[in-house]
């Protein structure tokens, strides 16, 4: 059950676990950005749930293809916010006010005025960098390893090319038919992706 | 309609009807705005580049052995002394800080709005505000005499149990421009990710793969990452504006909170933040147009992006001479004799050289920029940008020296001279300005590779319906009644 909340949890960062006889999965290279949209959108309507698609930049309107909701990174920065905010009052507050007062030309020990730059300044750094580390953790980054990587056409895909994998972890997949399907829906190529321990680069 | 896809002096641009000048001239395709920016990391270092690099890094040794010396001898080898406290190196400091503000203004308050012009020249603007932000880091470090203790602004535990005195805004200074130089490094680097992979698949030495491969943290372009990537994108942009305009106030505060004729003033802020942008607009148009030239980028930062940027520069300039006239405006509504005074000063007194140099320069020059020929004049506006940058450094010098050297006792009054170690400083500042800068030009690719593609009409899925013609949201396609030419002032 672990096991499955794992795997479930690294699907959402599109790490996919390959089968027994080390298939990994298909990839298949569309055109241009509109023909990867639209074969989302066909192998969402399919009923796949472990795939991605893959491109030089990001193209609109592909999260509502692939059928994804909101992304959880505003979340975090909230959180990230509201602690930097919390820090810096404490902050201020109990080393002029508690720990070691000092008379600063008949100031208040403590007042929310002279604090806000501080308040300000910590909130939006804690905020990025907790936008920065949740967006990092939420797509399962630094991860130098990818079995799609095995793929000489993949190269491309930070260039000008556009790849859909399916992952053979998916219910539905079936290296045939999906490759078929794949073939049906306009790709130019469609490669099975073993998961071997490759030491060629 | 197809009329409108004509690149220069295009007509109707920006009027929302009609399709703008495309972003990236030379129809250029994909694979090519790869190779035309990765290649510069990836060739054999030219000879340009090293004489550039030996004259630069002279200039941070000298920066270093100008420091050394200082803090041998301590602050008495600079011109700072009664009644002028503060001299070269506050002056330095905001003349840095300010030029880096740019930069973010470009990548995260540019986003905002979806200008899409911004990403050619948003990577190469971010570096300079994080090499921009490291040179002016140096001199509130360097000029508090007891360096070996500098740790006390930080609330670290000592062995005193004292704390810094956050009332101050010199403390606020610590934690402004800390934290701006460290979400400005976030912003840059995560921007980079996506290019560092397109380098990581196209490096062919075991080193460069290792490398590229690090710092790409194994990125795949996968559609579930650009999903978390965009909204992160989003939040640092939206963060870093707010933060942009905080920092340069809390700069400003320094001086605002004083008491001093001249200082003491609710105008700073904006002020400061206005002159800030300008400078660094200036300072990037600068850079702008001695690399697209140098590296053969001029498809790719386009005379529309320098116009662009003329115009901003300006926006700005006039906000800062607004800001001058305002200032005198009210130093003579409050009859307040002090400001008044300040003000006379500034003017007809011993440092009236500076004053009127900072005037032609800042007040003077930018409105040149009305003249449409001028905007998009390559030598005037290489000259303006150099001119700016000289009147807004002034403009530094005149708001500190001249309030400081003549204030409210006329006993206290007195002449603020440079030494040769607060010149040193300064051009050693540059120096490791340029050789940072210089760095980066050779090892990260210059223009946002993924971003620039991004904007592009045929990253636009819907381009590929229909007639493959692609129109933004923003412009309507009307089509047109009746079959006929279109008059005359669609020409």
């Amino acid at each position: 059950m672990l096991k499955k909340l794992l795997h479930d949890i690294k699907a959402t960062m599109g790490i996919y676990e390959p089968r027994e006889d080390k298939v990994y999965g298909v990839l298949a290279e569309f055109s241009d950005p509109g023909a990867l949209l639209h074969a989302a959108e066909k192998v969402h309507k399919a009923g796949y749930k472990h795939f991605d698609a893959h491109s030089p930049f990001p193209i609109h309107g592909m999260d509502r293809a692939m059928g994804l909701g909101q992304s959880k990174v505003g979340f975090i920065a909230f959180i990230g916010g509201a602690t930097g905010l919390a820090l810096a009052t404490w902050l201020q507050w109990w080393t002029s006010a508690v720990d070691y007062p000092i008379n600063i030309s008949g100031k208040p020990f403590f007042a929310v005025e002279p604090s806000i730059p501080i308040m300000f300044e910590l909130t939006v750094l804690f905020s990025a960098i907790a936008a920065v580390i949740g967006m990092l953790a939420l797509n399962g980054l630094p991860r130098p390893y990818s079995p799609l990587f095995y793929s000489r056409r993949f190269a491309r895909v930070t260039d000008n090319a556009f790849f859909l994998q399916i992952a053979a972890a998916d219910d539905h997949f079936d290296e045939e038919q999906t490759g078929a399907f794949l073939q049906e829906i306009g790709a130019l190529n469609v490669e099975v992706i073993k998961d071997h321990e490759y030491t060629d680069i | 309609m197809d009329k409108v896809h004509t690149t220069d002096l295009a007509p109707h641009s920006g009027d929302g009807y009609h399709a703008d000048p495309p972003l990236i001239t030379g129809n250029l395709s994909f694979h090519e705005i790869t190779d035309l920016v990765s290649y510069h990391t990836e060739k054999k270092t030219p000879l340009t580049w090293l004489l550039a690099f030996g004259a630069a890094s002279t200039g941070a040794a000298l920066l270093l052995i100008m420091i050394a010396y200082l803090f041998w001898n301590g602050i008495g080898v600079w011109g700072n002394n009664i009644p002028v406290g503060w001299g070269w190196p506050i002056v330095n400091f905001v003349f840095w800080v300010g030029i880096g503000h740019a930069g973010t203004l470009i990548s995260a308050i540019l986003f905002l709005f979806r200008q899409k012009w911004r990403t050619s020249i948003n990577r190469a603007a971010e570096a300079m505000t994080l090499f921009a932000v490291m040179c002016a880091l140096v001199f509130p470090t360097i000029h508090v005499g007891r360096v070996w203790v500098i740790y006390w602004t930080l609330p670290v535990p000592n062995q005193m149990e004292m704390w810094p005195q956050f009332k101050s805004p010199l403390l606020w200074d610590v934690f402004a421009v800390s934290s701006y130089f460290l979400v400005s490094l976030l912003f840059w680097y995560v921007g980079l990710i996506p290019d560092l992979g397109t380098l990581r698949d196209r490096a062919k030495s075991k080193l460069r793969k290792r490398v590229t491969g690090f710092f790409a943290l194994g990125w795949t372009g996968a559609n579930r990452h650009w999903r978390n990537y965009e909204k992160a994108y989003l939040i640092l942009a939206g963060l870093a504006t707010p933060l942009v305009l905080s920092v340069h106030s809390v700069v400003s505060f320094d001086f605002a909170v004083s008491i001093l004729p001249g200082w003491h003033t609710t105008i700073f802020p904006p002020y400061f933040v206005a002159g800030a942008i300008f400078s660094g607009f200036a300072m990037v148009l600068t850079l702008m147009l001695i690399a697209r030239k140098v590296y053969g980028l001029e498809n790719l930062i386009t005379m529309q992006h320098l116009e662009k940027m003329n115009i901003i520069i300006l926006l700005t300039g006039t906000i800062v001479g607004f800001a001058y006239i305002t200032e005198f405006f009210i130093a003579w509504y409050s009859q307040v004799e002090y400001e008044q005074y300040a003000f006379l000063n500034r003017s007809t007194g011993p440092y009236a050289w500076a004053y009127w140099i900072m005037m032609s320069c800042n007040l003077l020059f930018p409105q040149f920029f009305w003249f449409k020929k001028l905007r998009r004049s390559i030598p005037f506006m290489f000259v303006t940008s150099i001119i700016v940058n000289i009147g807004m450094w002034f403009e530094r010098f005149v708001i500190t020296v001249t309030s400081l050297h003549r204030d409210f006792l006329p006993s206290s009054w007195g002449y603020f001279t440079p030494t040769f170690v607060d010149v040193l400083t300064l051009i050693g500042s540059f120096g490791l300005f340029f050789t940072l800068f210089l760095i980066f030009l050779r090892f990260v690719p210059m223009v946002a590779i993924a971003e620039v593609k991004g904007v592009l009409p045929q990253a636009d899925p819907h381009y590929y319906e229909g007639d493959g013609h692609a129109t933004d949201h923003d412009v309507p396609y009307v089509q047109p009644s009746v079959e006929k030419t279109e008059g005359p002032e669609h020409a």
